[in-house]
């Protein structure tokens, strides 16, 4: 038995299998070949099953991932049906007598090569394209499977150093009871995917995880960041019992999901999705999601080459609108730019990204992606009930600049007589400690808040939450931040506006009772912990815990502040356990 | 042999979706196609396969540039009209 530690990435316990996930090593070592035209004839062979791979991987990623995901396997069956790329590596077939693999790899290198020299992200993008689409045709060449997970035959949980997000869109979802991951943190790719499946995770485990055998059974905590492998008989029934309990609760919980979440002196709290396409909207609704607290839209303008259209933004806010009738949708304008890559973008590389020309900044220089966007969300929000929020706001002034600039968008659509939402609310998010320090003042400039508690946590903290040396400091149970949290609260009902929280903070079973008792309006999580929070709502009273909010804000560490409340409020402890 | 020159007049020019439609009309047709023009920073001729994405999008032709598009085989008339066609209507896009 052996136990690692590590952060917890995601809730939830799993115990099954262990499977080392490993990308394939390819051989594409020069050799001399005796047959020039039989292995002309080996290549198209194996360029005809890299086309229908990447067919049936198109395929999955339309009916899985968006159609702008799925887009870009369009552009690798180009590639692969180039004539310019195909003839070179067939001339070197017949001229240089070297085997297919070598001369696949080699072009396309050069390919690619000619590409990344030209200085544009968006030519690099594509010499990555290049040398995905060659090395899929090296795998057929050397008879390897094309997905790491093709020899997992029953469920298992998944090891890796991290996880890339082409990596899992090849992961066989069915398959996983759970993740872990030797680097990365509570914030990296393997994480969220994680979060958003509702599978355990625990991530920077250490690279001991690369030494544990496919096969072997291991136990993964992902509530409490621990991974026991091989755990003696005793240990693994002590998980197996915590697992059954956990999964009473949540199906129990599953069963009640679709009802309001009152407390037992009766106050009902909003539980909200963080959601982030149409499917997870779909999604959200089954997880009992009484609407949308925060839709990330940035999916629209990944893995694409240039902007989305305004009426292509309208369509997909609307169809995800259609999903939620008239419970509230709260959409986040654009997030990116800094360590988001957007090639078609062209943004300058930044020092610190995180404190750079970022969301709303980027948007207020960019009136080519801001208006389209705005215009596109008023026009979705007819009939349906709509909210616009900005995401990094610092001062009064960035929101005056951004309300003029959604007028001018009313006042264009008005003239050119598309209706549009005339009285959608306008929020900010509130994750730069600024923001939280004159809350009082921007409270009188907005509709809203939604606390942005990842954010807010890093910046308040000034501990990056990508890097594992310091992201443990960067925690919302930290005083620190409650405090913050419990000023915007008490600055928003001061100016009889509601505020929400869309960070990872509250969808916490162990944050519910500090929330309530600063009287937090709406909270908004992933989908598979709306249930669980819901339940937990309902048995709280919500006039015991003003006093103990104000006990909690008065301890020093999160860890005290945690156990304080297990100790106050003895059922959480036994859910999350 | 058939030739034709038009300018390009789309936003991204022959990139991204207009260079895969672009590559995707010419190998519809039997003949050869090529492309060429002027490259603006070392203002040279540069040439390239009509049927080739990579050839395509390594000429780097952006908007406001014009290029010749040469044809030559059975159907090298409607090869190169479709593909005129094509660049003129801006690749189905606003401008």
């Amino acid at each position: 038995m052996k136990k690692l530690n590590g952060v917890a990435a995601s809730r939830g316990i799993c115990i099954g299998p262990a499977f080392q996930f490993h990308r394939i090593e390819l051989d594409t070592e020069k050799k001399e070949i005796s047959d020039p035209n039989a292995e002309v004839a080996r290549l198209d062979a194996a360029l005809a099953s890299a086309k229908s791979q990447i067919d049936l991987i198109y395929q999955k990623a339309l009916t899985e991932a968006s159609e702008a995901d799925a887009e870009i396997f369009q552009a690798h069956k180009m590639i692969l049906d180039d004539p310019e790329l195909i003839s070179t590596i067939k001339n070197r077939i017949q001229c240089e007598r070297i085997n297919s693999e070598c001369a696949v790899s080699e072009t396309a290198e050069q390919f690619a090569a000619t590409m990344a020299a030209m200085e544009d992200e968006y030519f690099a993008a594509r010499a990555t394209d290049i040398m995905d689409v060659a090395n899929r045709v090296v795998r057929v060449l050397m008879n390897v499977a094309d997905s790491p997970t093709a020899d997992l035959k029953e469920p298992a949980i998944i090891l890796a150093d991290d996880l890339t997000p082409s990596d899992t869109v090849l992961l066989d979802k069915s398959k996983v009871l759970g993740f872990c991951i030797a680097r990365g943190s509570a914030t990296s790719h393997t994480a969220i995917l994680a979060r958003g499946l509702g599978l355990p995770a625990v991530a920077g485990a250490g690279l001991d995880v690369m030494d544990v055998k496919t096969g072997a059974t291991m136990v993964v905590d992902g509530s409490n960041g621990v991974v026991i492998i091989e755990p003696d008989e005793a240990i693994e029934k002590q998980y197996h019992q915590r697992m059954e309990t956990s999964k009473k609760i949540q199906s129990e919980a599953l069963k009640f999901a679709q009802s309001k979440a009152h407390t037992k002196d009766g106050i009902e709290f909003e539980v909200v999705a963080n959601i982030g396409n149409v499917e997870d909207a779909k999604f959200a609704v089954e997880n009992g999601a009484e609407g949308v607290g925060l839709l990330r839209t940035e999916f629209l303008y990944l893995e694409r080459n240039a902007l989305p259209t305004e009426e292509e933004q309208y369509q997909a806010y609307q169809a995800i609108m259609d999903v939620f009738g008239k419970h509230p949708v709260v959409l986040r304008t654009l997030d990116v730019g800094g360590d988001k890559e957007i090639p078609y973008l062209h943004l300058e590389k930044e020092m610190n990204p995180f404190l750079g020309e970022r969301a709303l900044r980027l948007c207020l220089n960019r009136p080519d992606i801001f208006k389209p966007q705005l215009r596109a969300a008023l026009r979705a929000g007819v009939g349906h009930n709509l909210k616009i929020m900005f995401p990094m706001v610092a001062t009064v002034s960035c929101v005056r600049k951004a309300m003029k600039v959604v007028n001018e968008c009313k006042d264009e659509m008005r003239k050119e007589g598309i209706p549009f939402a005339e009285d959608a609310e306008i929020g900010i998010m509130v994750e730069i400690p600024s923001a939280a320090v004159i809350a009082d003042q921007l409270a009188k400039e907005v509709d809203f808040f939604s606390i942005g508690t990842n954010d807010l946590s890093q910046y308040t903290m000034a501990a990056d939450r990508t890097n594992p040396k310091v992201a443990e400091l960067s925690d919302a149970f930290h005083p620190a931040v409650l405090r913050l949290i419990k000023m915007v609260i008490d600055a928003a009902h001061a100016e009889h506006k509601w505020v929400g929280m869309c960070g990872e903070l509250a969808g916490e079973p162990l944050a519910a009772p500090i929330l309530v008792g600063l009287g937090l309006d709406e909270f908004s999580m992933s989908p598979p912990f709306i249930p669980l929070v819901k339940q937990i709502i309902r048995n709280l009273t919500a006039e015991d815990l003003v006093k103990l909010a104000e006990n909690a804000l008065q301890l020093g560490s999160p860890k005290e502040i945690q156990v304080f409340v297990k100790r106050e409020i003895p059922f959480i402890a036994e859910v999350i356990s | 042999m058939k030739e034709a020159k038009v300018v390009v007049n789309n936003k991204v020019g022959l990139h991204a979706r207009p260079a895969a439609l672009f590559v995707q009309t010419a190998s519809k047709f039997q003949s050869e196609v090529n492309v060429s023009c002027i490259d603006p920073k070392e203002n040279k001729l540069r040439t390239a396969n009509a049927k080739s994405i990579l050839g395509i999008l390594t000429l780097g032709v952006f908007q406001g540039i014009e290029i010749t598009i040469k044809a030559e085989g059975a159907d090298e008339c409607e090869a190169a009209d479709a593909l005129v066609e094509l660049v003129k209507k801006n690749f189905g896009e606003e401008a």
